[in-house]
Formats: structure tokens, C-alpha cells, sequence
């Protein structure tokens, strides 16, 4: 079946010739229009169209927007915030930085519809240190807008006030952990929060209520606050509503990132023909469907099992290239959509190096709060650091398993599954990788890219 | 601390952005480190003297975050991406190729001061590895050719510049 | 006294056993009124929850309810309602009691958990018990009986930090032994408010550090040494002394201040080793001042009186006695008695007696300096309202000895009993003492036991057992801790001693001079010694409650009202 079209929602004017990051283009394209739109509903509407629209975060849970909403203290009398988390540090990932660096205005038109619609009247944008020119447009937009009253004490003359401030992060990962952002933004070290009690809806930024939504998530309630969210509930599948952006990385021919309605692509089609499939003269081993740590797929592999299809359950058989590119059906078969950042690794990479690279990462950006997370990242690292530099033993697999395990399920954020994720699957779905590494590095030549 | 009062005045401008001062650490750091190119002890207590904090306080956060340097560097800040995207397609040669160019090693600062080189994690622009950020700019598919290019440049102003 | 409100009970399920326990009441908590002991080491009771070294994840469940008509949902197997368990485990810590909370410690997953906690903290950490101060009472070390592997996996190598750091003059930091708790760093931002701790870098390489050119040398630092869970931090003053299983625990009372931090004392054949602070929750919770935890020293000091002394020479306790009671005698109708504030209750009772006996007036030396809102109040003595409730004083005592200066002027004092007190230091002079014959008993040489006639060493609160009565008007018992010194006698069989020298006759052992002390004082009307509480006992202070008590806010105490100007 050949791959269904792109479906630019986002992305309408990314990469478009012509098209600059400025007020005066967007406006020439409709800008805020929307958002004018929106102002002149009572904002308890807004917040109901999108929980119909079925919207699902788009930074990596893929918890539903109108859910989080609503989950918000508003009866606190404590001032509400809205953070906006542009800190986008999911390896394999980058989509918002093109919303940012070349559609601004998009993302603040969405930001003042949010913050109308949940009476917040202090927003900021969290924005990873590693985008100085993000954070300098970003700025520049912010300042445009407010120049033509659509940020500002009295925005549109509709008496309603609302601030945007940029806050620029300075390489953490963590940050992108929504209570860890909230402490870098209060000035600390990011350390996750317990929750209970710290849920941000209630005890948020300053202790205060707070909404913490990805970049393109607000980009989406834009454009729910245009069509309603009705209409946005029929575009992608049931559950999985929308498009999406996903990010493709890594070894294909045309790497990339791709908008489609979700659920509308499978992994085959996206990769093969999107993507124009692998490098001459190699095949695909393995592909990372979200995000560096979500659990990694390899080809060659089977998912079988039953799903919903509208009521009815069926049965399906899937191979790699069948999974639809969606949170339930990534999610059914054991890992998830995540951030959209699907990265690829053809037959020339060696499992045990390309988790080494991984492991590396996760241990280096392990905030260090929680036992767990703290020592066991950076045990994996030294682990899988040594198999490869130095002597590899067939039992190596089992205990990074082993250390991973431990970790998964027992961390004060979701950075113990990030980390304990690859680990667990690369040992799973790779596991003779791991067992012959040490024959395999004495007869083998040397691998032409260096991993770690 | 001696900072230009362009500096000074955008300080004075962050603060009033959020409800506690302590908040303004990042912005503050961020600033002083453009000025002066690294945060110093000096610094560390300016800033919590500025925000009302104990040194400690700003201590903690300038060495939890990699970006900011605790000595001088060079001249030029060169940045490659080790994360996996860019590995896979040779970040690990094209960080070699700027040490070679530089005769130097990953941060330190090379012998004739012009660059350092670092090994940083994922700069999220995976679709166009292997990618190197120098200074403020990113640099896009930065195989070995592209960084002696890169390098050529930049010994390049270094000399128009003496 | 006045019954604190009562807190709503909820019933909670433990392992099994139900229990009704207040409100939000955290599960470790909750779990030890069971019985059950949830391991920790980032918890204290006294700090705010961070939940960060995970050791305490538990099982939790709650009883299901249908969401639609909120009605119990049962299970037929047994018959209850069914309990809904979470799948993940979370931590004991931060997780409050709620009516039908159910919780369990001794599954598989959570022992699993804990092993797993116990091998991360353990991979970078010295194995090396043998040599480290903390072996005996170190958190690691227990746990590893419990919940250790017994061999290591870890063959990578351990991570490299800064050993013997010194924080501050009394604090060692070894960096390697830290598990990254941070109790002291909350201890000290939320108890001393002296925020200088902190960690650096990031991960597994994360280091406790004190900001470069600062110090931890607030008067609580040796709090920190007491609630770091392993060997990071150690007192400079305790380290490498002795083995702490050798060590017998010892009820006491820090004497510094009215404040009366319980304590306990540390001792060995007859040698105190250290002070620690004992939890009073109504007291001082679980710190004590960094300066109350030296003055076990004053027992060997050199400065220790140990000799009876009569006119200069070494002379013998009966000979002594005599003596002073030969000057009694001589100055019938002119003797003074200036009592002290550092006295127990009970010798302050038998001064009491002393002073009928001789028609002597008495006085009391003030020692006021400074509070600390802390736990060091502005009355440094440590039992002053013992010397109200004892009826030795009728009022507080003047800043100065001025009043006995001017008898002594007028020749209407001969003789002075001075119980432990520097008369020079208090305010009379030189001219005005050599007026006077002193009988002196205390435990410390100084200027006026130099001068005294008649010297009867005695015994430092940490050689002797009794009460004091501190700012809250709370009775708090201490106890002997060592054998008092050689040629120093128990102050109350001394002033005994006195008493009979005089013609009278009291009990000097505690338990016969408690059913007297019932019976004459009316606020310990119900008290006997050995029926005295650990954590203390509240008198009632309405007939003092008029008086302007020097004592400003602290731990735990509020003045009832403004307090007298203070004048050190």
C-alpha cells in the first residue's frame, strides 16, 4: 500500500520559501485570526473543545491535553501558570525547533488561546539553552506581538492580561521532565518532585496551579481552537487524533521530519518510501519508534495479539514495518510513540556500541537525585563502555539487564524507565549480540563508525 | 564583577519577570557567562548577593548545567553532537577531525587558544547529522570534509584577525 | 495542663494488622506503630520529604469502588471489600494514611526493591567497614544484613571523590562514604538556617560541598553527623575515639540553657566519649547545640576540684563539714546563701533547708546571654525555675549580686555558702569578700574557691542523677552517667551533711528525698523520681506565670510574655 500523503497542520509553512519567522508574514497568512476568534468565547468552551478533540500530548507521554486541563486547581485563588516546554531533549527528536525557529508566531498564537482558555496570565517558555537563536526569535516574536496588543496588559482590548517571558534552559535533559523544568524555572537544580504531591495542575510552579504543555501540543490547540474539536477528532484514528510530526533520524536516505495524520503511516511505509529506505547496499537491523528511550524495534520481529477496531477486537500480525505509527498500536507492542523521534540503525551497527552511545547519554544526564536512576545509568555506562573498550563477558547482557530491572519502576520521575528502557530491550531483542561481543570484536573488523 | 552596563540593564530588565528572584539564576548566569565567558567564584556570589540567595544556591545550579564553564575557554566554542543520531552517522570522526585540525583534546582549550572542543549531548537536530554547533551557530551535516572546512575558517579569522 | 487537640483517626491496614493512626500521617510512621519497620535513610521526621534514596517503596492499595455508584466493590473469596493494589511501588515516606490505605512491606517485589537500592548504594560506596568510624551505627551497614547481596556485582571502577573534607571545626566530610540523602543539607537550610550546603555536579558524581570559603560552624553542625545515615559526615571531636558498640547510652539533660535538649551521654568505664541529642518532640525534636555537646569535658578537666580543702589544706569531707559548721556557728544570723540556677531540684530543695536551718538569706546568680531562637535560650542556667518551684528563690534573681554586697558592706553577713557559684564573677568584690568567710561547694576551681575557708568538691550533672525544671516548666530527669570523680562527693550528701551540722536531719538519696520534696512542694505534689517521664513531665507554672522570665522564643517555646530586656 503506498504511503498516504504528508498532512501539513503545523508544518503548514515550514521550509516554504518565501515564508519568514516575522508578524507581518504570519499575519499576511492569517495569523491570529484565530486567536481573535477564540477571545470573543467564554474560555470554559475552549477548554470543552479541546478535551473533544482528543488531543494527546505531543512531548512524549502522550497524556491528553484536555485531561491535564482539567485537572487544573482552579478554585485555589493562587495565580495560574502556564509553562511551555520547548526543552525538546529527547535524542532522536527536533521537531519543535523548526516551529520555533521558523513559525514563532504559531506557537504564541497557541500559547495566548491556552492561556485565555485556563485564566492564566503569566506564561513562559522553557527553552533548552542549546537554541540561542530559537530563544533570540522567540523573543523578537514575542515582542512583535505585544507591540500589536495580541500580548500585553489588555490583550486585543479585551481587557484580559497576558505576559509571555522566554527562559533558557543550559544543556539538561532533565528539564524536560515537566516538575524538574519547573524547578530550573524557580532557579534550583532540576530535581523531579514527588508526586504525590507535587502534580503541577496543583502544586506547580511556585506552588501554584500550573499547565506544562510541549511546543507543538499548543501549536495543535491553535488549530483545534480553528476547526473545533470535532473536526479534529476525525483527523488521524479514534484515540489517536491529529497529526503528527515525526522526526526520522539516523540511517535512511532521506532523513527528516514528516507530518501525518496519526495512525494513518506505518513504520514500512514511512521508512521505505517516505524515507526512501536504507542506505545503498545495507538493510534496516533495528529502529527506535520514539525517542532514544523508548524500547527498540528490531526487524525480522512479529507482534501478534488482539486490538480494537472500532468495537470490534481482531486479531493482528504484525511485522515491524506493519505498526502503525500511533500511541496505542507503538504501545501494544511493547514501546511507544513518545516524542516522534524515530531513529534507525542499519545492519552495520553493532547493538552492544549503539547502547553504549545510549547509555552514555542517559547516564550523563541523570539528574543524580534518586538512588536508582543515579547509580544505576551510570553503571550501565561503565557496564557497556567497558564491553566495548575494554574485556566483554558473555554475562555482561544479563547484568545490565539485571541493573536495568532495578531501576524501571522505582525512580521519582520517568527518567528510570528512560534510562532502564534500552537496556532492557537491546538486551531482549539482541541478547546473542551481547553474548558473543567479546568473540565477535576479536574476529570482526572494526566497525567503521565509532559509536562510543 | 565589572559588567558593562549593557549587561546591567538586562539584568535589571530579567528580574522583574518572575514572582521570586531566585528564578532569575539561569538568565543571570546566561548573561554574565556571554560577557565574561565563564562564571567565576566572583560571579557566583554577584549573582546570589543580586538575588538575595547564599552562594551555595547558585553554585549548586552553574555546576549541574553544562553550559556553563567554571574556567575560560577558547576563543571559539566548538560543540559536537555525541548522541546516537549523530554518531551513527560519524559524530565521533568529526569531533577527531576538529581535535586533529586544532592539535588539541576535548575540553581543553588548544595550544593556540583559538578553539575548545567538546563532546555535548544530543543538539536536537538529528535529521541533519552529524551536527556541530560553534558559538551560537549550527552547523549541519559536519562529516570530516565539512570540518576541516569548518576549521579552515576558522584558523582563517584567526589570522586576519592578528 | 492543657490536652492538645485531638487529630482525626483514620484506619489503615499494615501487613495485615489494622491500626488507627492520625491522618496523613506518613506510612513509615504509621508502619512503627505497628511494629513494622520500613528501612530509610533519606527520611527524618524532622525534615521535609524529598524522597530520594528510595529505600522505603512499599506495596499501596486502596479499597475499590465502582466509579459510577461509589459502592464498595467486594471480593466473594473473602468476602471484604476488594483492595485495588497499584502495580508500581511507592514510596512509604510520601505516602499519607487515608481511611482503608492498605500497605504491604513483605512481598517479594518490595524486598526486591530494597535489595536493588541497597546494591546501588553499595557500588560506589568503600566497602571498608572495618575502618570507618560510622561501623556500629551506620544505616548501609544494617540494611546490608537485611537486604545486602553478600558479594558484589560491580566490577567497574568506583567512581573517585574528596576524602577528609573538613567542613567546618567540628564536621569531616569523607565525599566516597555519602549516599547523596541530603539531610544535612535540609537540616541545615531548614533547622540551623544556615544555608552553606549543598551538591555539585550532576549524577552519580554528584558531591556535597560547603561553598568554597565558607564553613559549616553554626552552633548545630554536629547535628549533621548525627543524621547522616552512613560514615560521610563525622564529629572532628568523636571520630576514630572509640568503637560505638563498646559505648553505654545514658539519659541526660544539656544544661546550657533553660531550654534542657534531652540528651544522652555516651560513656565507657567511666569515660564520657560524647553527647548526643535525644528526641523530645516537645522539647528539642532531635537536635541539640553544637556547645552543649562539650561540657561532658568539664568532668576531667583540670580545673576539676578533687580535694577537700580547710583553710587552703587538703583536710577530709567530716573534718570539712565541721569546719563549715564551726563558721555557721560564729556568724550565727549572718549567713548567706547564694544558691545556683545550675543546681538539680532537689539540691536546690535541700540549699532550701540549708537556709532555714541557718536563717540565711539566699540568692541565685542570673547567666543570661543571647538566645539563638534555636535551642540555647537567654537563660543560661539551666534550672532556675527549679529554684522558684523549690521556693530557694521567691523571685528571679537580680542581675548582679548587689543586695549581698551591700549586706556584706553593712557587716550583716559573715559567712557565705556558695553552691558552685564564682562570687567575684557574680559581682562582689575583693574588699567585700575578705570580709567574709565562704564555704564553697562546686565541681570547677575559680576565684572563690582560691578564696574559700571551706572547700567541698562535688559532682557534675554528668556523675550524678536528678531533675531540672527548664523554660516550659517542663521536670526532665537526668541520670548518672560515670562514677563521680575521685575525692568529689554528691552534692546532696554534702548539703545533707550541712543540714546535720547544723542540728536537722534530710534524706540525701533520691528516692526518700522525693516522698519530702511530694510533700513540702506543692507543684510536684504527684511526682516520685522513678515514675518521672523520659520525655518529662509540665508543671503547673500559674503561680510564677506573672514573673519577667529573660527566655525569648525557641524550639517549642513561646514566652508567655514579652521577655525582659536582656543584660548579658
Amino acid at each position: 500500500m503506498p504511503a498516504p500523503a504528508q498532512r501539513r497542520i503545523i508544518f503548514q509553512h515550514i521550509d516554504e520559501p518565501g515564508y519568514s519567522n516575522d508578524l507581518a508574514c504570519y499575519v499576511k497568512h492569517g495569523g491570529y485570526e484565530v486567536m481573535k476568534r477564540a477571545y470573543a468565547r467564554p474560555p470554559a468552551e475552549l477548554v470543552e473543545e479541546v478535551k473533544k478533540s482528543g488531543l494527546r500530548g505531543r512531548g512524549g507521554a502522550g497524556f491528553p491535553c484536555g485531561v491535564k486541563w482539567s485537572l487544573l486547581d482552579r478554585k485555589s485563588g493562587k495565580p495560574i501558570y502556564l509553562v511551555v516546554n520547548a526543552d525538546e531533549s529527547e535524542p532522536g527528536t527536533f521537531k519543535d525547533r523548526y516551529i520555533m525557529h521558523q513559525d514563532p508566531h504559531q506557537l504564541i498564537e497557541g500559547i495566548m488561546i491556552t492561556c485565555f482558555a485556563n485564566n492564566v496570565k503569566q506564561a513562559y517558555i522553557y527553552i533548552r539553552g542549546e537554541f540561542p537563536h530559537g530563544a533570540r526569535i522567540l523573543e523578537k516574536a514575542i515582542a512583535e506581538a505585544r507591540a500589536a496588543n495580541f500580548v500585553g496588559p489588555n490583550v486585543l482590548g479585551s481587557g484580559y492580561g497576558c505576559e509571555i517571558y522566554v527562559h533558557r534552559g543550559a544543556g539538561a535533559y532533565i528539564c524536560g521532565e515537566e516538575t524538574g523544568l519547573i524547578e530550573s524555572l524557580e532557579g534550583k537544580r532540576p530535581y523531579p518532585r514527588i508526586k504525590p504531591p507535587y502534580f503541577p495542575a496543583v502544586l506547580g510552579l511556585y506552588q501554584c496551579p500550573t499547565i506544562v504543555n510541549n511546543v507543538e501540543t499548543l501549536c495543535h490547540v491553535k488549530y483545534i481552537a480553528e476547526v473545533g474539536g470535532e473536526a479534529f477528532a476525525r483527523i488521524g484514528t479514534p484515540n489517536n487524533t491529529g497529526t503528527r510530526i515525526l522526526c526520522v533520524s539516523g540511517h535512511v536516505q532521506k532523513p527528516g521530519y514528516y507530518e501525518f495524520e496519526v495512525g494513518k503511516i506505518t513504520m514500512g511505509q514511512l521508512l521505505n518510501e517516505v524515507c526512501g529506505g536504507p542506505l545503498p547496499g545495507r538493510t534496516f537491523k533495528a529502529v527506535i519508534p520514539g525517542g532514544s528511550s523508548a524500547k527498540i524495534l528490531k526487524f525480522g520481529e512479529r507482534f501478534k495479539g488482539k486490538r480494537k477496531v472500532g468495537t470490534e477486537m481482531v486479531d493482528y500480525d504484525w511485522a515491524v514495518e506493519d505498526v502503525p505509527m500511533d500511541f496505542d498500536s507503538l504501545g501494544m507492542i511493547g514501546t511507544m510513540g513518545g516524542s516522534g523521534g524515530v531513529i534507525v540503525m542499519d545492519d552495520t551497527v553493532n547493538m552492544v556500541e549503539a547502547l553504549a552511545n545510549i547509555n552514555a547519554f542517559y547516564a550523563h544526564e541523570s539528574c543524580g537525585q534518586c538512588t536508582p536512576c543515579r547509580e544505576g545509568s551510570l553503571w550501565m555506562k561503565k557496564i557497556s563502555s567497558r564491553m566495548v573498550h575494554g574485556d566483554a563477558r558473555p554475562e555482561d547482557g544479563q547484568l545490565l539487564k539485571s541493573v536495568a530491572d532495578q531501576i524501571a519502576g522505582r525512580t521519582i520521575c520517568a527518567f528510570g524507565e528512560a534510562c532502564a528502557w534500552p537496556t532492557q530491550s537491546y538486551v531482549a531483542k539482541f541478547g546473542d549480540e551481547f553474548k558473543g561481543y567479546a568473540d565477535a570484536k576479536k574476529t570482526a573488523q572494526p566497525a567503521a563508525t565509532t559509536l562510543v | 564583577m565589572n559588567l558593562t552596563p549593557a549587561t546591567l540593564s538586562r539584568i535589571d530588565e530579567v528580574i522583574p519577570h518572575y514572582p521570586t528572584k531566585r528564578s532569575a539564576t539561569l538568565p543571570l548566569l546566561h548573561l554574565i557567562q556571554e560577557e565574561v565567558g565563564y562564571i567565576s567564584n566572583e560571579a557566583i556570589e554577584w549573582v546570589a548577593a543580586k538575588l538575595e540567595l547564599q552562594p551555595i544556591n547558585v553554585y549548586e545550579v552553574v555546576t549541574f548545567y553544562p553550559m556553563f564553564r567554571q574556567k575560560p575557554i577558547g576563543r571559539r566554542h566548538i560543540k559536537v553532537c555525541r548522541t546516537l543520531s549523530c554518531a551513527l552517522l560519524g559524530g565521533y570522526k568529526t569531533c577527531a577531525s576538529f581535535e586533529k585540525e586544532f592539535n588539541t583534546h576535548l575540553g581543553e582549550v588548544s595550544p593556540d587558544g583559538e578553539v575548545t572542543v567538546e563532546f555535548v549531548e544530543c543538539l536536537a537536530s538529528c535529521g541533519t547529522a552529524p551536527v556541530v554547533m560553534i558559538d551560537d551557530e549550527l552547523h549541519e551535516k559536519v562529516d570530516a570534509a565539512k570540518a576541516k572546512q569548518l576549521s579552515d575558517q576558522i584558523k582563517a579569522e584567526a589570522k586576519a584577525r592578528k | 495542663m492543657i490536652a492538645p487537640a485531638k487529630p482525626e483517626l483514620v484506619t489503615v491496614n499494615i501487613d495485615g494488622k489494622e491500626i488507627a493512626v492520625p491522618k496523613g500521617m506518613n506510612v513509615i510512621e504509621a508502619a512503627r506503630q505497628v511494629g513494622v519497620d520500613v528501612p530509610h535513610y533519606c527520611y527524618h521526621p524532622k525534615l521535609t520529604i524529598v524522597g530520594n534514596c528510595r529505600m522505603c517503596l512499599i506495596e499501596m492499595g486502596m479499597p475499590a469502588v465502582d466509579p459510577a455508584t461509589k459502592a464498595p466493590v467486594m471480593d466473594p473469596a473473602t468476602g471484604k471489600q476488594k483492595i485495588n493494589w497499584i502495580p508500581r511501588p511507592q514510596i512509604g515516606c510520601a505516602t499519607n494514611a487515608s481511611a482503608g490505605l492498605h500497605i504491604r512491606t513483605q512481598t517479594p517485589q518490595v524486598k526486591d526493591c530494597r535489595e536493588g537500592v541497597m546494591e546501588f548504594l553499595l557500588i560506589n560506596h568503600p566497602l571498608d567497614c572495618p575502618i570507618c568510624d560510622q561501623a556500629g551505627e551506620c544505616k548501609l551497614q544494617e540494611q546490608s544484613t537485611g537486604y545486602g547481596r553478600g558479594y558484589s556485582r560491580f566490577i567497574e571502577q568506583k567512581n573517585v571523590k574528596p576524602k577528609r573534607t573538613l567542613l567546618g571545626p567540628r564536621v569531616m566530610l569523607d565525599d566516597e562514604r555519602c549516599i547523596l540523602c541530603s539531610r544535612c543539607i535540609r537540616f541545615a537550610k531548614e533547622i540551623a538556617k544556615d544555608d552553606v550546603l549543598g551538591f555539585i555536579d550532576r549524577g552519580s558524581y554528584s558531591t556535597l560541598t560547603c561553598y568554597p570559603g565558607k564553613k559549616l560552624e553554626n552552633n548545630y553542625s554536629l547535628n549533621t553527623v548525627d543524621i547522616c545515615p552512613v560514615g560521610a559526615l563525622t564529629s572532628t571531636d568523636f571520630r576514630f575515639k572509640m568503637r560505638v558498640w563498646f559505648l553505654k547510652q545514658t539519659n541526660s539533660i544539656d544544661p546550657e540553657s533553660s531550654v534542657g535538649a534531652n540528651t544522652v551521654a555516651w560513656s565507657r568505664e567511666g569515660v564520657i566519649y560524647r553527647l548526643t541529642p535525644r528526641r523530645n518532640d516537645e522539647v528539642n525534636d532531635t537536635w541539640m547545640a553544637d556547645s552543649g555537646r562539650v561540657l561532658y569535658k568539664a568532668v576531667t578537666a583540670a580545673d576539676r576540684l578533687t580535694a577537700v580543702k580547710v583553710n587552703g589544706a587538703d583536710s577530709a569531707l567530716d573534718i570539712a563539714v565541721h569546719a563549715a559548721g564551726e563558721l555557721f556557728k560564729s556568724a550565727a544570723g549572718a549567713v548567706a546563701i547564694v544558691g545556683s540556677g545550675r543546681s538539680s531540684v532537689e539540691e536546690q530543695f535541700l540549699t532550701k533547708k540549708l537556709a532555714t536551718a541557718l536563717s540565711a538569706s539566699t540568692h541565685l546568680v542570673s547567666r543570661v546571654g543571647p538566645g539563638d531562637k534555636i535551642l540555647v535560650s537567654a537563660d543560661r542556667n539551666p534550672n532556675v525555675r527549679g529554684a522558684l518551684v523549690t521556693g530557694l528563690i521567691p523571685a528571679l534573681p537580680a542581675a548582679q549580686l548587689t543586695a549581698l554586697g551591700a549586706a556584706i558592706d553593712a557587716g550583716k553577713v559573715k559567712t557565705i555558702i556558695s553552691v558552685g557559684e564564682d562570687l567575684f564573677a557574680a559581682g562582689l568584690n575583693a574588699t567585700q569578700l575578705a570580709k567574709v568567710a565562704v564555704v564553697y561547694l562546686g565541681t570547677q576551681a575559680n576565684a572563690t574557691s582560691e578564696a574559700a575557708k571551706v572547700v567541698l568538691p562535688t559532682l557534675t550533672v554528668f556523675e550524678k542523677s536528678g531533675t531540672f525544671v527548664n523554660q516550659q516548666f517542663r521536670l526532665q530527669k537526668f541520670l548518672k552517667v560515670v562514677p563521680g570523680a575521685s575525692g568529689a562527693t554528691d552534692d546532696l550528701v554534702v548539703l545533707a551533711k550541712l543540714v546535720a551540722a547544723t542540728g536537722g536531719t534530710v534524706p540525701s538519696d533520691l528516692n526518700p528525698l522525693w516522698k519530702v520534696l511530694a510533700a513540702e512542694v506543692p507543684a510536684l505534689g504527684p511526682v516520685t523520681f522513678a515514675n518521672l517521664p523520659e520525655t518529662g513531665l509540665l508543671l503547673d507554672a500559674t503561680p510564677w506565670a506573672a514573673l519577667p522570665f529573660v527566655e525569648g522564643e525557641t524550639l517549642h517555646f513561646k514566652p508567655a510574655a514579652q521577655p525582659a530586656a536582656v543584660t548579658a
